[in-house]
């Protein structure tokens, strides 16, 4: 090789470089040109969803309110703070500083911990709701050093009657995993603050009372930090849910059950509106939807009265003498003369077994059967006309029966006949099983809001079904197959309970125009040739239940009524008070109130003040710092108006 | 007009190669407005200093643009001997300190040997071919030395760990030794050897976050955050500019900072945003431009040494923009080769402008000869 052909060579592959160098230019515009125009829409929308942040901004919760528009739920503008698991650095650090600036109690500290061990990702874990505005702005200075709190200004809920309703309604919570992926990971879930029904109404209403997110589109860095606000579409509040209960009474009745552990439910008999339900004690559902605290729940789980069990939906009992009615009812059907008398001598005796009466009444009819609650009366006649009959009757006046309310879960209870028990228990049935049925003991099983429908269809004659929102008024129709007379004669014979010689004289309202008439029951909660009768002398878990279920006014009833006393040994002396006092609310408030206010001041306080109480006893038996002074609960409920107003 | 020109502007200056100067001021100060808009309109912190930088190091080229061929000739091997001390030492410092470092600190400025060992290592091989017979050009002797010149420096470069400036240097090497005349077969015998080790390379030599990277560049979308992160944001940059961009200053990619590193390595992409494929067409244009010249400088030279320095200066900047624009494209994986006159920083200016002020040397003598 020379020189020549090494210049000759330099040339060729000179340029052959050059041209592998133009080549790779055209490669890079060519790819440029594919990426910029062919694949233009997608990468402009990828920078656009870049750019542009939708941050949602969560709807108001619909109100829930009463007959009379009266807030049962409703949302109170609160500063909150949260923590966001996946942005949290050192957990420990952070926790520490803000139980520093907000003065968390230790337990709530603990809670955190757990609460954020057990998150994952961006569903936030509570910190603090309900905080002052210098709590919240000490965080909010602070936030550059405090990864993965969020501090925010937003609405929690907020029920007024607070432990009186919690059943009820039940309450709101953060939303769990399984909620989340149920809704097709609906990212509203994962919005800090952001709470679903959990139970009661919350939950059944979730959809009307959720409303729509609002969405608040602005440009942001990639560091998060907000460049400005391009638009914002306000949120659409959820709707409000008109009850058919009448706060004032639903109270009252809570209040009025004071510390014993039952149920009231008061129905309008002339609509089927449920105008109270309740069920003591309660938990207060404020604490629920703030994220309750460990101690707190764990009082609530421990305590022998299950403040947690909606005990009108759930809590089976056994009516008792409540029962008679549809004994009687039964025996009316079957033909008998409701002047017939019967001889009481203390018993019956069926083959060579004394069922015992309560008393010596002599000759009973009907009438006074009621009023006396003579057991061998109704002994006779649920022998004669049978459990197919007695069967009848209390499913006719729904005894047994699941109504169309919106609640999570109702007991069907158990309403037994010959089917019923072969099928249970294999096993035939015997006069003796339709002596204990007739007398409301055996095998029935009853919820109050059941035997609250039954007196309301005793009353009425009607086909009443209870209902919780407003809707038609148009009443109820008349019960199929039943003689209207029939449950005229059962009537004057409640009527005789109260007001004449009978066993619930307490109930007498202190009106001089407006009777009540009811029935009284004394439920035994062991059996009784085991134990004896449950009364005081035994402990409070195997005394009797008392029952008491009323109407008023006797002549033209407006108002039924079904009190459960758990345990309250009788339900002439434990549960009639507390319905009489209750009705009387309906017709004269002032006495009522008067009336209680003195049972309160004997009890040490209303319910707030009592649950107060109740936890700081637990709290120092377990060996729990005390809680701190809270702030005043009784605020404006919502000073700004912000909250969705009732529609 | 020849004689008007020559009696109103001095000859020294009239003999610049002007068109290649105006080429080099034209990106200069496209890639300043770039860095402008990516400081979020404003001169600080970056298009001011790199304006000072700029203007200095095109003064440098300028000056060197007078040397004569006998002086790089004689400089080639005693500046590549220092420049292998300097990487040698940067080695060394990092080991005694712990932890890899890249650069010597000068004082007023840092100084990155393996950037400087770029031209030079093209000035040495140009140097040794000048020297070797044409006969010897078919045997082992033509080969050995250029590999050890090549090798050494690579070497000491790989360890740091500096992926792309090893590529860099052996490209443009091996680009000399092609140019040189070696025989075609070696070329293609190492590409099939370079093929097959390839995947064996990959296992054993490359650094975790290296494999990552090469990983990543394969399938960007499975790692949109991580190290995919780079390329995915920047081919939004380039692909959301579409036809004309979105206007001077209105890129948000880079402007809300989710396009990573928008004034350093992906400054390309920053201006593909704002000025569309039509400003990436003509920066890849003057680009092109300017490397023919780079070329053409070499064909038109009469001496090896000329030619061959030329021709591996030309293709030293081609393999900066090249790889710079094939990895901000998504084609190649992120090796972190800033974009020559453009990018935010001193060390590839400094490379750059100097082959420019050596070409232009070699220019001048090409003209002189004429």
């Amino acid at each position: 090789m020379n020189d020549t052909v090494r210049k000759e060579m330099f040339s060729r592959r000179s340029v052959l470089v050059n041209g592998a160098q133009l080549g790779v230019a055209g490669l890079l515009g060519a790819r440029m040109a594919w990426i910029a125009i062919a694949e233009n829409d997608r990468w402009q929308m990828l920078s656009e969803s870049n750019r542009v942040q939708l941050s949602l901004i969560p709807p108001r919760r619909g109100w829930l309110v009463d007959r009379n528009g009266q807030p049962i739920a409703m949302n109170r503008s609160d500063f909150r703070v949260d923590l966001i698991p996946d942005r949290v650095q050192d957990a420990d650090a952070v926790i520490a500083t803000l139980a520093d600036l907000l003065t968390l109690p230790e337990d709530e500290v603990s809670r955190i911990r757990t609460e954020l061990d057990a998150a994952s990702g961006y569903q936030p874990v509570q910190v603090a709701a309900g905080l002052e505005w210098e709590q919240y702005a000490a965080v909010n200075v602070r936030l550059p050093d405090l990864p993965g709190v969020s501090p925010l200004q937003g609405f929690s809920r907020y029920y007024p009657a607070a432990g009186a309703v919690g059943h009820l309604v039940g309450y709101v919570g953060a939303p769990s995993r399984e909620d989340y992926e149920a809704e097709g990971n609906n990212p509203l879930l994962l919005f800090p603050g952001f709470k679903v029904g959990k139970d009661g109404l919350e939950k059944t209403f979730e959809q009307e009372l959720r409303g729509e997110p609002g969405a608040r589109r602005a440009e942001v860095t990639a560091r998060g930090e907000l460049v400005r606000e391009l638009d914002t579409r306000p949120d659409e509040p959820g709707e409000t849910v008109h009850l058919t209960v009448d706060a004032g009474l639903q109270e009252f009745a809570a209040r009025r059950l004071g510390n014993e552990s039952g149920s009231a439910v008061i129905l309008d008999c002339r609509t089927g509106d449920v105008l109270a339900m309740t069920s003591m004690p309660s938990f207060d559902p404020n604490s629920f939807s703030d994220g309750i605290s460990h101690p707190e729940y764990d009082m609530l789980t421990a305590d022998e009265r299950v403040p947690l069990r909606n005990k009108s939906l759930l809590g089976m009992y056994p009516p008792g003498s409540t029962f008679k009615p549809m004994t009687a009812m039964a025996a009316l059907a079957g033909g008998v003369d409701p002047e017939e008398v019967v001889y009481c001598n203390g018993g019956y005796t069926l083959g060579n077994r004394r069922f015992g009466c309560l008393g010596v009444h002599g000759g009973v009819n009907l009438h006074r059967a009621i009023a006396k609650s003579c057991n061998t009366y109704f002994y006779t006649m649920g022998r004669r006309y049978g459990i197919s009959r007695i069967a009848w009757a209390a499913r006719t006046m729904g005894l047994g029966d699941e109504f169309p309310i919106p609640v999570p879960n109702q007991n069907y209870g158990t309403v037994p006949d010959a089917e019923w028990l072969m099928g249970r228990y294999n096993r035939e049935w015997t006069d003796s099983d339709t002596l204990n049925t007739s007398i409301g003991q055996g095998y029935l099983q009853l919820t109050p809001i059941q035997l609250a429908v039954m007196s309301a269809r005793i009353a009425s004659g009607r086909h009443v079904v209870p209902k919780l929102t407003q809707g038609t008024r148009r009443p109820p129709p008349l019960l199929e197959g039943v003689e209207q007379e029939h449950l005229a004669m059962i009537r004057s014979g409640m009527d005789e309970v109260v007001n004449g010689n009978g066993t619930a004289g307490r109930a007498r309202l202190p009106l001089d125009d407006v009777r009540l008439g009811g029935k009284t029951g004394t439920a035994q909660v062991v059996n009784i040739s085991s134990r004896g009768r449950g009364g005081m002398g035994v402990p409070w878990r195997y005394r009797d239940h008392g029952l008491f279920v009323c109407f008023a006014p006797v002549e033209e009833p407006m108002y039924a009524c079904a009190v459960v006393v758990e345990h309250g040994m009788s339900g002439g002396r434990a549960a009639s008070p507390v319905a009489a006092d209750s009705l009387l609310y309906l017709f004269d408030r002032e006495q009522a109130e008067e009336r209680l206010d003195r049972y309160e001041a004997g009890w040490g306080g209303n319910i707030r003040e009592r649950m107060a109480v109740q936890e700081a006893e637990y709290r120092a038996v377990n060996g729990l710092d005390p809680l701190p002074n809270l702030p005043e609960v009784d605020l404006p409920p919502d000073p700004d108006g912000e909250g969705s107003p009732p529609a | 007009m020849s004689a008007l020109y020559d009696s109103v502007v001095p000859e020294r200056i009239a003999q610049l190669p002007w068109r290649l100067i105006s080429l080099v001021l034209a990106i200069g100060i496209f890639g300043l407005a770039i860095l402008y808009s990516a400081a979020g309109g404003s001169l600080t912190p970056w298009a001011a200093t790199q304006a000072v930088r700029f203007f200095v190091f095109l003064g440098m080229a300028i000056f060197i643009s007078h040397f004569r061929e006998e002086h790089w000739k004689m400089l080639a091997y005693p500046v590549y001997a220092i420049t292998l001390l300097g990487l040698l030492g940067v080695e060394i410092i990092g080991q005694v300190g712990g932890g890899s470092q890249r650069w010597l600190n000068l004082g007023f400025m840092t100084l990155q040997p393996s950037e400087i060992m770029k031209p030079v290592l093209i000035l040495a091989l140009a140097a040794f071919y000048d020297r070797l017979p044409a006969g010897e050009l078919r045997g082992f002797n033509a080969i050995w030395p250029a590999a050890l010149l090549i090798g050494m420096p690579a070497a000491l470069v790989v360890i740091q760990p500096d992926l792309g400036t090893t590529v860099a240097l052996a490209v443009g090497g091996i680009a000399v030794m092609f140019l040189a005349g070696l025989p075609l077969r070696l070329f293609i015998g190492g590409t099939l050897a370079v093929a097959a080790l390839v995947p064996i390379a990959f296992t054993f030599l490359l650094e975790e976050y290296q494999r990552n990277r090469v990983l990543t560049f394969l399938s960007p979308e499975n790692d949109p955050l991580g190290t995919g992160y780079h390329i995915t944001q920047s081919k939004i940059a380039i692909g959301s500019g579409g036809l004309f961009g979105k206007g001077y200053l209105n890129g948000t990619q880079s402007h809300l900072a989710y396009l990573p590193e928008g004034h350093t390595d992906f400054v390309f992409a920053t201006m593909a945003e704002e000025f569309g494929l039509l400003g990436g067409l003509l920066l890849i244009g003057a680009f092109a431009l300017m490397i023919r010249w780079g070329i053409r400088v070499g064909q038109r030279s009469q001496s090896t040494f000329s030619k061959l320095t030329a021709a591996g200066l030309s293709v030293t900047i081609f393999f900066y923009v090249a790889i710079n624009l094939m990895m901000v494209m998504g084609l190649a994986p992120v090796v972190g080769i800033p974009l020559p006159l453009v990018s935010y920083g001193g060390s590839a200016m400094m490379t750059v402008l100097f082959c420019i002020g050596v070409l232009m040397s070699i220019d001048r003598e090409n003209r002189r000869r004429r």
